[in-house]
C-alpha cells in the first residue's frame, strides 16, 4: 500500500540524514522523499512516500516520531490533502512531431521551459498519477532525460494554525 | 562582570558541565584531539578519571557503571580510531537501553571532511546505534549540547548519546551560562500511562484464569521492583523474566518462574505458551523470547506496558498497549485491581510443570560443571552479589542458576550479545559500588576479547572477581554445531591455543587460581570472596561438551523444546 507521510523536522545539521538512515536501517521502502523550508524558521518539512503493510507503516510513523529531531509526523494517506509533484521531461522532437508534443503539454497543463534543435523540455506539475500519465504518453516520442521532484503534500483545511502556535511559543 | 559570565574555554566548560551533571567517574583514553581536556583533567578533583587500555573497554565500563547506579556512564576518547573503537560498546548500550554519554574528540572544524589525520565521521558512523548524537560546531553551543546529551541519555527509554567535539571548539573561549532549563521540542518522553487503558488492564487481570507477568529490563531501569512485588504478590500472579529482567523480582520467591525464552525454564516457557493473559512490562518480545512469532502464546490476550511506543506491535500484535514508565503504570495497575483473580488451577498446573521438569544437570559423575559452580556462587553470596556475565553458555547457565534477589545486580549483553563485555563491565560496576562483591563471569573465548582491561582492574585495585568458565570451546557455537550443523566443530575448539590463564592473571598483577575439581569449588569461591582490596582471578576447567538446556530452537515454538537428557521425567 502506498502511503504519504508528512514530517516536520528541526532544520539542523544531519536531520535529513537521520531519517534516511532510519529508513535504510529498518529496511523500510522509500518511493520518494522531498525536503524544504516551511513557514516557520528552523523547521523543515519532509514528504515521504513509502509502501508496505499496515504493521510496517505503523512502525514507520513510530520510528519517525522516536527521532529526537522530529517534531511532528502526520500520515496523510487517508486524509483530505493536496499532493503535487514536478517533473522536468526532455523529449526528442522532429519537425513533424513538435505540434503533437506541444499538444500533450497543453493537455497536461504543462509549460515548455526549454527548446533547442533536437529536444524540448516540458515542466509538468500535478499529483503523481498525472505525471505518470504524461510520462507514458511522452515516452513514444523518446524521453532523453527526466528529473522528478518527489511528492510534496499538505493537509487541506486550517489545522496548521494550531501547529504554528505550538512551535512558536517554544 | 558577573561570575557566570566569565570567558571560559571549551575545555573549562566541558568540566564545568560534568560537575553540574554530578559526574564522579569517567572512563577514558587520551589522544591528540582531546589533549587539552586531559591537560585540565590533571587538576580536576571532583571526578575520577579511569585510564582504560582500549576504548571499547571504556564504553563497556560505562555500561557496568550505569547499570549499577542508574546514572549515565561517561566516556572520553580521542578522534578517529579512539572514536571508532567505542562503536561496539555504543551499539551494545543501545540494544540494552543503557544510558551512556560518549565524548569523542574530533579534528578541528576547518579540517573536517579533509581526510585529516585521525579523522572519522563518528557522528555518521554512530547515527543508527545512538539514541541521538551531536557534533559541536561552535563553543557557544557546548554547554547546551552537553546538558541535552545527559538529559536524552537518561530520560525516557535510556540509551547512548555521543557528543563529537572538534579540537578548536575545545580551545575556543566564550561566555559561559549554565543552561538551567532545556527544551527539546521533538522529545517529550511520556511517563504516565493512559488511565483508561490501565483500568481496562486491571479488569482483564481480575477476570483472567491463566495470567502471566512477562517482565523485562524496563522494570529495573524504572526502579519499579517494589511496585512489581506488590502487583504480583497481592494478586498471586506468576512472574517470568527476560534475561535483562532478572533481578526485577526475587528469584527465590515461589511466584518466580525464572527466565523465559530460548534457554528459559520449562515452566516459564510452558506458562507463556498456555496463558490466557500475558502482561508484558518493560520487555520487547525479542526473537530469543518469542521464537516463531506465529506460534507464540497463541491463546492469550496481550497487554504491553512500555515507555517506547515503537516496541508496541513491533514483533507481536498487542491487544492492549499502555505507553508509559513501568514503575508508574505498575503502581496504577496494582491500585486499580479490586478483586484478586481466582487462579488456583493455573498455579497448580504451574507447580506441576515445576516438579515435572525442573532445571537439572548431572551431578553423580563427579565432573565439574558450570551449573554447579553457579549454584554454589548463588548460595555463597545469597544472591546479593553483582554478577556480570559475558555471552554464551556460561551466560545462560548463570541466568538459570543464580537466584538474583535484587535489581541492578545482573549485568550482561542481552540484545547485541557482545562477547568481551564482562571483564570491562565488571570493572565499571566496581567503580559504581566498590563495597559489593562484583563477579565477572566469562567463557574462555570472551575473556580474551577484552583481556587487556585486567591491567586496568589491577592498577585501580578493583574489587572484581574474574571467573573464567573454561571448556576450551566457543561453547554455545559448539552446541549449535552439534545440534544443527552436522557436528562439524569448525573453529570452535580453542583448546590448544588458549593461554595459561593463571599466568596471564599473575603477569597482570592479579592473584589467580585454577581448578578442575568439584570439591575445590567451595573453598576457592570462599577465598576470592575474602579478598576485597584487589582483583582476583579464578579459572574453572569444566566439562568440555555440555549443552545448555532446556532449549527452544531458534524460530521454533515451545512445543519443540529440548529438555535435559538427564531430566527425571525427560520429555524429548
Amino acid at each position: 500500500m502506498r502511503r504519504t507521510i508528512s514530517v516536520l523536522v528541526e532544520n539542523t545539521f544531519g536531520s535529513f540524514n537521520r531519517v534516511a538512515t532510519m529508513f535504510s536501517g529498518k529496511g523500510f521502502n522509500i518511493n520518494s522523499i522531498s525536503i524544504g523550508e516551511t513557514e516557520i524558521k528552523d523547521i523543515s518539512r519532509m514528504t515521504i512516500v513509502t509502501s508496505g503493510d499496515n504493521q510496517i507503516l505503523d512502525q514507520v510513523v513510530k520510528q519517525l516520531n522516536r527521532l529526537i529531531d522530529t517534531l511532528k509526523v502526520v500520515d496523510l494517506s487517508d486524509q483530505p490533502k493536496t499532493e503535487r509533484e514536478l517533473a522536468l521531461i526532455k523529449v526528442k522532437y522532429q519537425n513533424n512531431s513538435l505540434e503533437a508534443i506541444k499538444n500533450i503539454c497543453d493537455i497536461f497543463r504543462g509549460n515548455i521551459v526549454d527548446i533547442n534543435n533536437n529536444t524540448i523540455t516540458l515542466e509538468i506539475t500535478g499529483p503523481p498519477d498525472k505525471i505518470i500519465a504524461a510520462v507514458n504518453v511522452l515516452s513514444q516520442h523518446g524521453i532523453k532525460e527526466m528529473a522528478r521532484s518527489g511528492t510534496v503534500a499538505l493537509k487541506r483545511g486550517e489545522q496548521q494554525k494550531q501547529l504554528k502556535k505550538e512551535f512558536l511559543k517554544i | 562582570m558577573k561570575e557566570n559570565e566569565k570567558l571560559l574555554s571549551g575545555a573549562e566548560i566541558f568540566f564545568e558541565m560534568l560537575r553540574k551533571e554530578n559526574v564522579d567517574t569517567i572512563f577514558g583514553y587520551p589522544g591528540g584531539a582531546v589533549i587539552k581536556l586531559y591537560e585540565l583533567l590533571d587538576d580536576i578533583t571532583f571526578l575520577k578519571h579511569i585510564l582504560v587500555r582500549h576504548e571499547q573497554g571504556a564504553t563497556h565500563m560505562a555500561k557496568g557503571y550505569a547499570c549499577v547506579t542508574g546514572k549515565p556512564g561517561v566516556v572520553l576518547v580521542t578522534s578517529g580510531p579512539g572514536a571508532t573503537n567505542t562503536v561496539t560498546g555504543i551499539a551494545d548500550a543501545y540494544m540494552d537501553s543503557v544510558p551512556i554519554v560518549v565524548f569523542t574528540g574530533q579534528v578541528p572544524t576547518r579540517l573536517i571532511g579533509n581526510d585529516a589525520f585521525q579523522e572519522a565521521d563518528i557522528v555518521g558512523i554512530t547515527r543508527p546505534i545512538t539514541k541521538h548524537n551531536f557534533l559541536v560546531r561552535d563553543v557557544k553551543d557546548l554547554a547546551i549540547i552537553m546538558r541535552k546529551a545527559f538529559y536524552i541519555a537518561s530520560s525516557g527509554r535510556p540509551g547512548p548519546v555521543l557528543v563529537d567535539i572538534p579540537k578548536d571548539v575545545i580551545n575556543n573561549v566564550t561566555e559561559f551560562h549554565y543552561p538551567e532549563n532545556i527544551e527539546i521540542r521533538g522529545y517529550k518522553p511520556k511517563y504516565r500511562g493512559h488511565i483508561n487503558q490501565t483500568k481496562k488492564a486491571a479488569l482483564m487481570i481480575e477476570k483472567a484464569k491463566k495470567p502471566l507477568l512477562y517482565i523485562g529490563g524496563g522494570v529495573i531501569i524504572s526502579n519499579g521492583e517494589r511496585e512489581l512485588q506488590i502487583l504480583a504478590k497481592e494478586n498471586g500472579l506468576p512472574v517470568a523474566m527476560t534475561l535483562l529482567g532478572l533481578g526485577a523480582f526475587p528469584g527465590t520467591d515461589p511466584l518466580s518462574l525464572g527466565m523465559l525464552g530460548m534457554h528459559g525454564t520449562y515452566t516459564a516457557n510452558m506458562a507463556m505458551q498456555n496463558c490466557d493473559l500475558l502482561v508484558s512490562i518493560g520487555a520487547r518480545f525479542d526473537d530469543r523470547v518469542t521464537g516463531n512469532v506465529s506460534k507464540f502464546s497463541p491463546n492469550s490476550y496481550k497487554i504491553h506496558i512500555d515507555i517506547d511506543p515503537t516496541a508496541i506491535d513491533k514483533n507481536v500484535i498487542i491487544d492492549l498497549p499502555i505507553v508509559g514508565d513501568a514503575k508508574h503504570v505498575i503502581a496504577e495497575l496494582a491500585a486499580e485491581i479490586n478483586n484478586k483473580p481466582n487462579i488456583d488451577d493455573w498455579m497448580q498446573q504451574i507447580n506441576q510443570w515445576k516438579t515435572e521438569c525442573p532445571l537439572y544437570y548431572e551431578k553423580e559423575d563427579g565432573k565439574l560443571r558450570t551449573e554447579y559452580i553457579i549454584e554454589k556462587l548463588s548460595e555463597k553470596t545469597g544472591g546479593n552479589a553483582i554478577i556480570v556475565t559475558d555471552v554464551g553458555q556460561h551466560q545462560m547457565w548463570t541466568a538459570q542458576y543464580y537466584k538474583f534477589n535484587y535489581p541492578h545486580s545482573h549485568i550482561t549483553s542481552g540484545g547485541l550479545g557482545t562477547m568481551g563485555v564482562s571483564v570491562p563491565a565488571a570493572i565499571g560496576a566496581s567503580f559504581a559500588n566498590p563495597n559489593r562483591p562484583v563477579f565477572s563471569i566469562s567463557g574462555d573465548g570472551g575473556f580474551q576479547m577484552n583481556i587487556q582491561e585486567l591491567i586496568t582492574a589491577a592498577a585501580y585495585k578493583c574489587n572484581v572477581k574474574f571467573i573464567i568458565i573454561n571448556n576450551n570451546y566457543l561453547g554455545m557455537v559448539r552446541q549449535w554445531q552439534e545440534l544443527y550443523h552436522n557436528k562439524i566443530y569448525s573453529f570452535t575448539n580453542l583448546g590448544e591455543s588458549n593461554p595459561d590463564f593463571v599466568k596471564v592473571g599473575e603477569a597482570m598483577g592479579i592473584t589467580s587460581f585454577s581448578t578442575d575439581k568439584v570439591e575445590e569449588v567451595d573453598d576457592l569461591l570462599e577465598q576470592v570472596l575474602n579478598i576485597n582490596d584487589r582483583p582476583t582471578l579464578l579459572e574453572f576447567k569444566v566439562e568440555k561438551e555440555d549443552m545448555v538446556l532446556p532449549m527452544v530452537p531458534a524460530n521454533g515454538s515451545v512445543n519443540d523444546i529440548i529438555v535435559s537428557k538427564f531430566s527425571p521425567n525427560k520429555l524429548v
